[in-house]
This record gives C-alpha cells, sequence and structure tokens, in this order.
C-alpha cells in the first residue's frame, strides 16, 4: 500500500484542522463523508456552497467543510440561512446541524423555513440525544431510553421528524441512515439539486453517550441494526414513519416542486406593484 | 501498513487501500462494511493508541472505495489499479 | 428599473419611526428582518411598503430571535441590514446582539423602548433598556448606542448608525421611546449626494492571503462577504485570526479585549455630545432622547427664573464618553441627571465624577415623559 497521505475529498475538508473532534465511529464524520461526495457529484461551484450550522456535536460540520460556512447560534441556523439564501440565490445554503439544534430549540425555525420553502438544504443528524453537552434527552429520543436527563429512561412522545417536516412544507424530504452511505450520497446529490427547501433525516450512531449508556454496545452495532432492519420505502406516507413504532422506514418520502420563498415574493409584488417592483439582487 | 505485505495472490488484485494511519479512529466500520473481507483489524495502535485496521487480503480488494465512505475520519479509501499496476503489485 | 425614488429626498411631516425607516434607506440598508411589536411596528410596516421599489428585501420573521440573526446571515452576503424591535423583543435579541459582537457583523438594532418589565405597558414610553442595550447579552464585549430625540435626528442619526457600524463592525442600537417614535415633525431629506454614507468596504487582499479576523490596519478587521473564494470560517466561538475556533483562555484574552477596545479607544470619534451654557453654570443637566427636549424647555423656564443652568445631551449613550463628562463636571457645581427610568445613566455619570460631586436624579419608572415643571423646580432647588 502506498502511503500517499491525501483523502479523495481533502480538498472539500480545512484539512488543517483535522483529525475532528468527532468520537471513534461518531456518524457525523460518515454522513459528512457522504457529504462531500455529493458536492463532487453535482460539480458545485465552491464559491456558491455556503454551509450554516447551528451548536452541538453536528453543529461543528460547518467548522470542516472548506467552502464559505457559519458556526452560529443554537438553533438558529436556519434564520440566519433565510437571509443569506435570500440574498444569493445563485447559490446553494445547506443547513448541517443535529437533532436537538434543528427539532428542540430550533423547531419553530424550522417548520417555518420549511413552510416559506425557503431555498436551502438541510441535512439533519439524528443520533437521539445532545452529544456536546453529555447526552442528555431530545425530541428524537426513544421510549424509555436512557439520558442524563431522563436517568430512569425517557416517557415523552417523540417527533417524527420527516413527518415534521413534510407536513410544515418540504418539498424534498427523506431519511437514510449512516450505514446507508450509497444512498445517502444519492439523497444529497438530490438535494442539493433540488430547488426549494430539501430536508435529509439522517440517523446516525452516538457511540460515546447515547449508545455506552443505554447499553447498545459498539457504534458498528448500530450500523449492523440499521443493516439488518431498516426498510426502504420511497414514496412512504410520512405519517407512518414514526420510529417509536419499532420499525426503521426509511428512503425518499417526497419530492416535489413548488415555487420557493423568493420566487412567490417575486410573483407577488409583480402581480401587485407591476413596473414599479424592483427585484431584491443582494449585493449585485 | 506497509506495501511489501507477503500477499499470496494467485490473481492480481484489481484495487487496493490508502491508510492514514494518524486519522484513524479504529472504529472498525471498514472492516465490517468492505463487501469482499479485504481488511482485518490488526492489534497494532497508532500514536493516539487507536486500533489499526490492515488490508488483510489484497487479492480481495477490487478498490470500490465503500471503506472510503463509510469511514468517519477521513482516514482510508479504495482505489482501482490499472492494469499495468496489478501485475506490480 | 421603478419609477420610486430610492432616497426620498424633500420636506415631510412624518413620525420618528418613518424617518428611521427612510434613515435607514438612505444609508443603504436593503435588507431588514423584523417581527411585529408595539411601539416599534410602524417602522417595518414602512420598510415592507418601500423595500419592493428600490431593490430591498423585508421578511418578517416568526420570532425576534429569528429576525435578530435573519438579516445577518444577509450582511455576510454583502448587503447591509437590520432588524427593529420594542420591549420583550429586544430581550428576545440579546442572543444575536452577542453573536454580531463576536462575529463582528456590521449591524443595526432599532429598539423603540416602552416601559417594562415584562410586557409592561407596551404603548407608554421608557428609557429603561439602556443598560441593557450595553449589557444585555452575556460575555464583554462593547456597542454602540444613539437616541434620536425628534423625527428629524430619526433620520439623520440613522444614516450615522449605519456608518458607524461599517467603520466599527460591531451591534449599533438606535434607542429611540414611544414618544419620538410617534412623535411628527418636519424632516427634511436631503439630495441622495448629500448624504454622507459609508459604504461596506470588503478586503482586497486575495485568497491565502487575508484572514477575516486578523487586524491589518487600526483595529478592526477587513471585512469579507461569501463567495470571494476566501472560504471562510465564521463562528461564535472564540476563534483566532483566521477564525478557527481557539478554546483557551489566551485566544480568549486576546480577542475579547480587542472587540472592546476597538470601541472603547475610539470614544472620540463615535462620540456626538451637546453641550450648552456649561460654562460657569451653578447646573447642568444631563439627559438623552425625548428627555432632552424636556429639559431644553425646563432650563429656559428655569433661567426665566434667574437659574444659571446649562445643558448636556448624550447623543452616544454608548461607548459613555467619560471626558466629555468630566469635563461638563469640572465647569459646574451640580450636575442634574434626567430620565426616563429609576436610575442608569446616573450612576455612569457618579462614575466619571467620583462619590463627592454634588450629583441629582430626576427620573421615573416609564409610562409617561417627565413633567418639565419637576426639572424645573430641582434646577431651582439645587443652584438656591
Ligand atoms: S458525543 Fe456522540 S455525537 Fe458527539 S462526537 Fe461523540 S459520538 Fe458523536
Ligand atoms: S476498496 Fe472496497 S474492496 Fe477494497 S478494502 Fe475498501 S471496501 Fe474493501
Ligand atoms: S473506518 Fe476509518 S477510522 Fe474506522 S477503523 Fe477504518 S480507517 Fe480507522
Amino acid at each position: 500500500m502506498t502511503e500517499i497521505k491525501a483523502h479523495p475529498v481533502d480538498g472539500l475538508l480545512r484539512t488543517d484542522r483535522i483529525p475532528h473532534i468527532w468520537c471513534p465511529g461518531c456518524g457525523v464524520g460518515t454522513s459528512v463523508n457522504c457529504f462531500t461526495r455529493a458536492i463532487e457529484k453535482v460539480g458545485m461551484d465552491l464559491d456558491k456552497l455556503h454551509v450554516v450550522s447551528g451548536i452541538g456535536c453536528t453543529g461543528r460540520v460547518a467548522g470542516y467543510i472548506n467552502v464559505d460556512s457559519f458556526h452560529t447560534t443554537h438553533g438558529r441556523a436556519l434564520a440566519f440561512a433565510t437571509g443569506l439564501s435570500l440574498s444569493r440565490p445563485d447559490s446553494k445554503v445547506v443547513v448541517y446541524s443535529g437533532d436537538g439544534d434543528l427539532t428542540a430549540i430550533g423547531g419553530n425555525h424550522l417548520i417555518h423555513a420549511a413552510r416559506r420553502n425557503v431555498d436551502m438544504t438541510v441535512i439533519c443528524v439524528n443520533n437521539y440525544t445532545y452529544g456536546m453537552t453529555g447526552g442528555q434527552v431530545t425530541p428524537t429520543t426513544p421510549d424509555k431510553a436512557l439520558a442524563s436527563t431522563a436517568p430512569f429512561g425517557n416517557y415523552e412522545y417523540t417527533f417524527n421528524v420527516p413527518h415534521l417536516a413534510v407536513s410544515s412544507g418540504a418539498t424534498y424530504v427523506a431519511r437514510w441512515t449512516v450505514f446507508h452511505v450509497r444512498q445517502l450520497t444519492r439523497a444529497m446529490t438530490k438535494a442539493l439539486r433540488h430547488k426549494g427547501f430539501s430536508f435529509i433525516e439522517v440517523l446516525s450512531p452516538c457511540p460515546t453517550l447515547y449508545m455506552r449508556r443505554n447499553k447498545l454496545g459498539a457504534a458498528v452495532n448500530l450500523m449492523e441494526y440499521f443493516k439488518e432492519n431498516a426498510v426502504v420505502q420511497d414514496g412512504a406516507d410520512t405519517a407512518t414513519v414514526g420510529l417509536e413504532s419499532g420499525e426503521t422506514i426509511i428512503g425518499e418520502f417526497v419530492n416535489v416542486r413548488k415555487p420557493t420563498l423568493k420566487e412567490c415574493y417575486e410573483e407577488r409584488m409583480s402581480e401587485a406593484l407591476g413596473d414599479e417592483f424592483v427585484p431584491y439582487e443582494g449585493d449585485k | 501498513m506497509s506495501s511489501k505485505n507477503d500477499s499470496t495472490t494467485e490473481t492480481s488484485p484489481k484495487g487496493t487501500v490508502v491508510l492514514n494511519e494518524e486519522r484513524c479512529k479504529g472504529c472498525t466500520y471498514c472492516v465490517r462494511f468492505c463487501p469482499t473481507g479485504a481488511l482485518e483489524m490488526t492489534d497494532r495502535l497508532n500514536p493516539k493508541g487507536y486500533r489499526l485496521p490492515t488490508l488483510a487480503h489484497p487479492e480481495k480488494c477490487n478498490g470500490c472505495d465503500l471503506c472510503g465512505m463509510y469511514c468517519p475520519d477521513f482516514a482510508i479509501y479504495g482505489k482501482r489499479l490499472k492494469k499495468k499496476q496489478q501485475e506490480e503489485e | 428599473m421603478g419609477k420610486s425614488k430610492i432616497v426620498d429626498t424633500g420636506i415631510h411631516f412624518i413620525d420618528g419611526n418613518m424617518a428611521c425607516a427612510e434613515g435607514a434607506i438612505a444609508a443603504g440598508c436593503r435588507f431588514v428582518s423584523g417581527y411585529p411589536i408595539t411601539p416599534s411596528t410602524e417602522v417595518v410596516e414602512h420598510i415592507a411598503k418601500r423595500f419592493p421599489k428600490i431593490g430591498g428585501m423585508f421578511i418578517q420573521m416568526e420570532d425576534e430571535l429569528a429576525a435578530s440573526i435573519c438579516f445577518q446571515g444577509a450582511v455576510w452576503s454583502g448587503v447591509k441590514g437590520m432588524t427593529v424591535t420594542s420591549g420583550p423583543g429586544f430581550s428576545l435579541m440579546m442572543e444575536h446582539v452577542g453573536l454580531a459582537a463576536m462575529l463582528e457583523t456590521p449591524c443595526v438594532f432599532i429598539n423603540v423602548q416602552r416601559a417594562g418589565p415584562s410586557t409592561g405597558l407596551p404603548t407608554a414610553p421608557a428609557q429603561q433598556d439602556i443598560m441593557q442595550a450595553r449589557w444585555g447579552s452575556h460575555g464583554d464585549y462593547e456597542i454602540i448606542a444613539l437616541s434620536p430625540s425628534s423625527p428629524q435626528e430619526c433620520f439623520d442619526y440613522m444614516v450615522t448608525c449605519f456608518n458607524l457600524s461599517e467603520k466599527y463592525r460591531c451591534p449599533v442600537f438606535f434607542m429611540l421611546d414611544e414618544t419620538v417614535g410617534h412623535m411628527h415633525g418636519k424632516v427634511n431629506i436631503p439630495e441622495a449626494d448629500q448624504i454622507d454614507v459609508r459604504p461596506r468596504i470588503n478586503t482586497q487582499r486575495p485568497p491565502g492571503q487575508y484572514n477575516p479576523y486578523e487586524v491589518y490596519e487600526g483595529s478592526v478587521p477587513e471585512m469579507v462577504k461569501v463567495g470571494m473564494g476566501h472560504r471562510i470560517h465564521l463562528t461564535g466561538l472564540t476563534h483566532d485570526e483566521k477564525g478557527y475556533p481557539a478554546m483557551n483562555a489566551d485566544a480568549q484574552q486576546k480577542l475579547v479585549t480587542r472587540l472592546c477596545s476597538k470601541v472603547l479607544d475610539n470614544v472620540d470619534d463615535i462620540s456626538i455630545i451637546q453641550s450648552d451654557d456649561v460654562e460657569e453654570s451653578d447646573v447642568v443637566v444631563i439627559s438623552y432622547g425625548i428627555t432632552s427636549r424636556i429639559v431644553e424647555h425646563a432650563a429656559e423656564l428655569a433661567r426665566a427664573q434667574g437659574a444659571k443652568v446649562g445643558t448636556t445631551r448624550l447623543v452616544t449613550i454608548w461607548p459613555f464618553n467619560d471626558k466629555a463628562v468630566a469635563e461638563v463636571a469640572s465647569k459646574t457645581k451640580n450636575i442634574i441627571v434626567a430620565e426616563m427610568n429609576l436610575g442608569q445613566i446616573v450612576n455612569e455619570v457618579r462614575r466619571v465624577t467620583g462619590p463627592t460631586f454634588p450629583i441629582h436624579f430626576v427620573g421615573n419608572a416609564g409610562g409617561r415623559t417627565i413633567d418639565p415643571q419637576i426639572i424645573v423646580e430641582k434646577i431651582l432647588e439645587v443652584s438656591r
């Protein structure tokens, strides 16, 4: 074997920051690996790709991708990205964050960004816990699972994340696991090409906090579980894909084209104002 | 890992892997999800104390790079060998 | 192009809120994210009408948390932006005041103050958010805050706010109150070329020779925007010159002291203070915003009764101009601080003058402007 240090996707990484902070077997790394390959496949102009993250383990993704990137505040990446996306209609803005960041503290922003069909891609890595702060319960923690703030087991109902996104108005919605690297990469490719609000939930192991506390073994065990148990059901009614059923239904659930926020704005203003309307073109 | 491992290949391998040992965190993904079973974990540790994988069966590697996609740490990748390279290996 | 004039040159009879909106437009602001709240809503209502005709973008977000960061995303695309709020909305925005301070995002926040705490008196004036503007987000940082006292000043100083935010790359607060926001008055909007507007200036350094937080000259780093090839990374974490997280006390010390000193070392350049009849007075009344107009009137009444009274008006509240206030103290025997709260700036004045200098206070808990007669009585009592 030849000792070449560079990895094929190194060009898309801030290699001066690698090795990254994620634990051994953390699925966030594998999801980023897929993401870089999707960027390559789409052949994007890297000056027109901007990554925005919130806070948390997944929130660190923005710091490792070698494009203009922002590590913002907890839950609010979506709102920041809305302003950026409206101002750069030729760019693709990607929000890359975790389940706690996007569905708990950022839940309101998630439903409204989806409702508006803002032209952006959201990658939501769901590892069922808050990793960065030590494994607390999130809206996606399974029933009875242990968390540092649910020491006797979680008793709250869990979010069906794809259904939340679809119900709110997202126009591309998929769920994959980090075991399904090829399918995940393909979904990311589609999401990056999608015009409008695209959302991918990525089920992912957090071996250090979620899995250890719940005695689920090593990271690879959850990967094996995904391999054995996940069922691909493209086009499934998202009302039926909640993880509480015990089934892990994955696939591309929704893929439709609807006018984006910017397009709706321009249509309304042209209709109402005629020649008087001057479209917003950012700093051009 | 070295290029001098005493492979007993009868047919020339179609692919190989490159490992950046310093980046590896020993998660075993590459070994477990290599479709041909070409990799194995070793007892060798990198400077940070993580167990390293190795291309134990080079003849099995087809260079599909699935290990490279699974690796959360951008530490390993597979590559296909051209005809000429295959003979050299 | 549409037919609408960008800068609405001419003499208008409008309220302070509308004058703010026109000032922002004249200053080059083209992105506003807001959330409706009394008594500031007219600012965004006017923006919502004007922007589609001049190539600007207004978006009403789902809450103030979103409104206070959405426009910052636009700012990093190269646009000038702001948000507008009051009362509880200002509290919600504090998280992103801190983010703007940390990322050094040039940005403007308008706060049309109402009486609090909590929901308080939504339709009544106060000057109770002065310390919140200064300290509202966690951590150490410095901001700039101006307070207008008339619709004309709402227009004029709005432009100043944007210019300062571009120059110092920190949050700039425009601290109105309900009275000024809703007060109608004559507003003279000059020709566009007569208005001094500082444009956004992005770095000229090519990728590889530029770090977003390296200071090449002065104390403020050079601005940048997405898409220039620099592959910037900006984080609210403590960071090094490259913008990368730097999780240690030395990096923290270096960054945060600079965030403060870039403002504090430039008080003379930033600060606008207006003093009248201070020399050889018996008493000077220090005030700001709407209260300074009441003080002017009260001082006239007191002078008619023989008082030797001067006035000092803080157009710029933050950074606090210690030097200017010390100079006022050196020229008079007493200072009265008048403000529509139970004592905020009065403590700053006391800090500057020391404990032995006679400082008097006139204030209220908000809800109504201060009765000029109370100030007159205080002036007469002190100068007797
Ligand atoms: S704590 Fe969990 S989510 Fe965070 S890096 Fe470690 S494994 Fe990943
Ligand atoms: S390149 Fe493919 S066959 Fe070769 S080791 Fe990697 S996964 Fe296995
Ligand atoms: S997948 Fe990567 S990090 Fe994990 S053992 Fe293999 S080379 Fe090491």
